[in-house]
């Protein structure tokens, strides 16, 4: 048993520092470093940076564009990645689509999307969650009419994150009503263009508009646009939910924060020392650091076993619960850090930064409540963490 | 990068696995715990003949070099089966201080004999003021002009009673809490001047209270250098830490599978407990908790394989904090979600309970080790 990488992989390692020093843009590093919001362009800019290289699709087949990295390689880039706060990349289109389009979908909707996905070219939205279908996703009550050469949708799809850029939305609406409630969905490719669509924002608890509500009114959808079976699209959608499993715990990000963490409490004096030599505060500290080491050695073995050719689906939930409430507990430290100064809220700050305002009290302050109350979304989202120990409690326990 | 183990460690995994199944039922573990010396004389020659003792040992001894990764999985399964033996005391810690610090002569008689299950050895280290310092050492070993005499109190120290030796360590110079002058010494059980009081631990182990009135030692009796015992201490104390965490992930295992398969056959309201979303998802966090504490077990030994002292420090206390907090996640868990019959002293989940609570308190507990993890580069 070892840790180390071998030569190759340590090699691989170098190749992808170097390129990231050479071409991650300083501006996005400094955004992302600072916690301020991304917009569109900044996703774009970046992942055509990486699609120029080839590097943008590692977990896609090679012959699509993929990379054909190992999975060592892959964590190995997450790392690295990591390491100088890359964005994490938009994965509605790279993440979830093309492998359900590479996997599910036809000659012609390969040809038609893959390539424009891989190129950044179209942005691609998630339309899963309704109003009255959340952690029940099976529920949902979006319709749509089989009219021969179309179907006519009707309902309304929420919590859709960047919907407002998106040109495409991937959706499960029903086809049929049947006995049980997973039979009679269908996976169907949306034009957000298309008559019939209305687009409102959600502000978020963090004052800022990410997730929208979608309401599809009479909507036409050409039917070749339905991916795989007509009312067998939830055995897609659970499929979906396989893919990425070992990034799904975020471990270099989290690293990479508990760093800031340090940093920042270094800066902050608390009866008359820095916060961090504080033996209270950084108990606290080391606490999530441990529960981090711990999963990031849960992933090492995870690849370690997928690398030895074994499955690996029954841990991905445990890593989704355990890398989110260590994400969770360092935005709450991060938060506590700023003492009196995580109050002063501005929502241009959170934006755009400082610009060339001077700051109120330390510089990064501004944004660490705001994304300490964002980020309790992450134990929601992607499967609420109940819903991920219900799956552990089946599915492992056999309860 | 590679995590799975060697075939010749799989190998290991599966004599010992055969090994609990065919001696080591927990009825004959009580009866063993309860009875004589404490353990089974025969079952410490089983080990022998098995190769176990000779784990961590160098081969010109007799050992087999398997090193920290071969003691997790050993210590895995002395876990799972709540194994009396005195492993820990014999092999872990006064195998290891002796392979690590004695002169070669020493190792030449001592380890071939352990290996072989011939020679059993005690470490005694703990003292009343000590708690988990372990610079703060009071007995004193006096230099003569052919001897040292040693005076003071040991506590705790476990299977004192059946080992032909003990290793004690003494200050020979400084006070209280230097970590400088303090010395390793190799005391035939039956010096003059030792008394013995011997005890049950709450876990079904034995351990003893030591006295030692100017027990005369010969110069040679010494282990290691003079004045310069405590880094060698200190890293056999963290290979056992790293040890135990690897018994807590057997005794964990248990706990975890036994209150699942408890709450599949348990019916109450007529249904089995395990259809309660509520207990479904505490036995979901004391599988988490096993998945978690395994990994950091596992990153413990191989720290303390080939990592640098720094590694191994940062490594074996984050093993040690999670084992402490599994004592609540796992240990208390597994009893409520028993029921009456879990505070029973019939049903080996209390047994398994209260050795992974007792856990804690060796080698420094989980504030210890917290408070040493953040206090490490």
């Amino acid at each position: 048993m070892d840790l180390d990488y071998t030569s190759e992989e340590k090699a691989f390692q170098q190749e992808v520092r170097t390129f990231l020093k050479n071409n991650y843009p300083k501006n996005l590093q400094d955004k992302v470093a600072k916690g301020v919001a991304l917009k569109k362009e900044d996703y774009v800019l970046w992942q055509k940076i990486l699609y120029d290289k080839g590097w943008i699709a590692p977990s896609w087949p090679v012959e699509y564009g993929g990379t054909g990295w190992t999975p060592t390689q892959k964590y190995i880039f997450e790392e690295e990645c990591g390491v100088v706060n890359c964005l994490r990349l938009t994965s509605f289109g790279l993440v979830m689509i093309a492998p359900i389009l590479i996997k599910y979908g036809s000659e012609e909707q390969k040809q038609k999307y893959l390539p424009d996905i891989l190129s950044s070219d179209t942005w691609w939205a998630q339309g899963y969650s309704e109003p009255n279908a959340g952690s029940d996703l099976a529920s949902l009550q979006t319709r749509a009419e089989n009219r021969g050469d179309h179907y006519i949708i009707n309902g309304s799809k929420t919590w859709t994150t960047h919907g407002h850029y998106a040109d495409m939305m991937f959706a499960l609406v029903r086809t049929s009503k049947e006995d049980k409630k997973q039979k009679g969905i269908s996976f169907l490719l949306i034009d957000m263009t298309s008559p019939g669509i209305s687009i409102e924002p959600i502000i978020t608890i963090d004052g800022l508009h990410v997730v929208n509500q979608i309401f599809l009114d009479n909507v036409k959808v050409p039917v070749e646009n339905l991916v795989g079976v007509e009312g067998e699209g939830w055995v897609i959608a659970k499929n979906l939910l396989q893919h990425e499993r070992t990034n799904i715990a975020q471990v270099p990000r989290s690293k990479k924060q508990i760093e800031r963490l340090k940093l920042l409490s270094a800066k902050e004096m608390h009866n008359g020392k820095p916060l961090l030599e504080d033996s209270f505060f950084s108990a606290k500290i080391a606490a999530v650091e441990i529960e981090l080491l711990a999963l990031e050695m849960t992933c090492l073995r995870t690849l370690s076993k997928i690398s030895a050719g074994a499955a690996s689906d029954s841990i991905s939930s445990l890593l989704k619960i355990k890398g989110t409430e260590v994400q969770q507990k360092i935005t709450a430290l991060l938060m506590e850090a700023m003492g009196y100064f995580s109050l002063p809220y501005f929502k241009d700050v959170l934006i755009d930064g400082w610009q060339d305002e001077v700051p109120v009290g330390p510089e990064e302050a501004a944004c660490l409540a705001p994304h300490y109350f964002d980020w309790r979304k992450t134990s929601i989202y992607g499967g609420s963490n109940e819903i991920q120990k219900n799956i552990i409690a089946k599915a492992v326990l056999g309860l | 990068m590679n995590l799975e183990f060697t075939e010749e460690q799989v190998l290991l995994q599966d004599t010992l696995n055969r090994f609990l199944q065919n001696d080591y039922t927990f009825e004959q573990r009580q009866k063993l715990s309860q009875q004589g010396i404490g353990y089974s004389e025969q079952n410490w020659q089983t080990m022998a003949e098995m190769g176990l003792l000779g784990i961590p040992f160098e081969e010109e001894y007799g050992g087999f070099d398997f090193g920290a990764t071969g003691l997790m999985i050993v210590m895995e399964t002395i876990g799972k089966g709540l194994v009396v033996e005195p492993y820990l005391a014999t092999v872990v810690l006064a195998g290891q201080l002796i392979q690590n610090a004695s002169s070669e002569a020493q190792k030449q008689t001592l380890l071939p004999q352990l290996i072989e299950g011939n020679l059993k050895l005690a470490f005694a280290y703990v003292e009343r003021q000590s708690r988990y310092d372990l610079s703060s050492v009071t007995v004193t070993a006096e230099k003569h002009a052919s001897s040292f005499s040693l005076t003071g109190k040991k506590s705790v120290v476990f299977n004192a009673e059946t080992a032909d030796k003990i290793i004690v360590s003494a200050r020979t110079s400084g006070n209280d809490g230097d970590k400088e002058g303090i010395s390793l010494f190799l005391l035939d059980k039956d010096s003059t001047g030792i008394t013995m009081r011997h005890y049950h631990t709450v876990d079904g182990l034995r351990a003893s209270e030591l006295s030692f009135e100017q027990v005369e030692i010969g110069l040679d009796a010494l282990v290691g250098e003079l004045d310069n015992a405590f880094p060698v201490i200190e890293s056999v104390i963290d290979s056992a830490s790293a040890a135990i965490c690897a018994e807590g992930v057997g005794v964990i295992s248990q706990l975890r599978e036994r209150t699942v398969e408890y709450l599949k056959i348990r019916k109450q309201f007529s249904q089995p407990l395990g259809h309660f979303q509520v207990l479904q998802h505490r036995a979901v966090d004391m599988f988490m908790a096993e998945e978690q504490m395994r990994s950091l077990a596992y990153l413990a030994s191989i720290r303390m394989e080939g990592g640098t002292r720094s590694e191994q420090i940062k490594a074996v206390s984050a093993a040690k904090v999670y084992l402490g907090e599994a004592r609540t996640v796992v240990g208390e868990q597994a009893v409520q979600l028993h029921g009456g019959i879990g505070v029973t002293d019939e049903l080996d989940v209390a047994h398994y309970y209260k050795r992974l609570t007792m856990l804690n308190n060796l080698f420094g507990d989980r504030d210890f080790h917290l408070q040493r993890f953040s206090q490490s580069e």
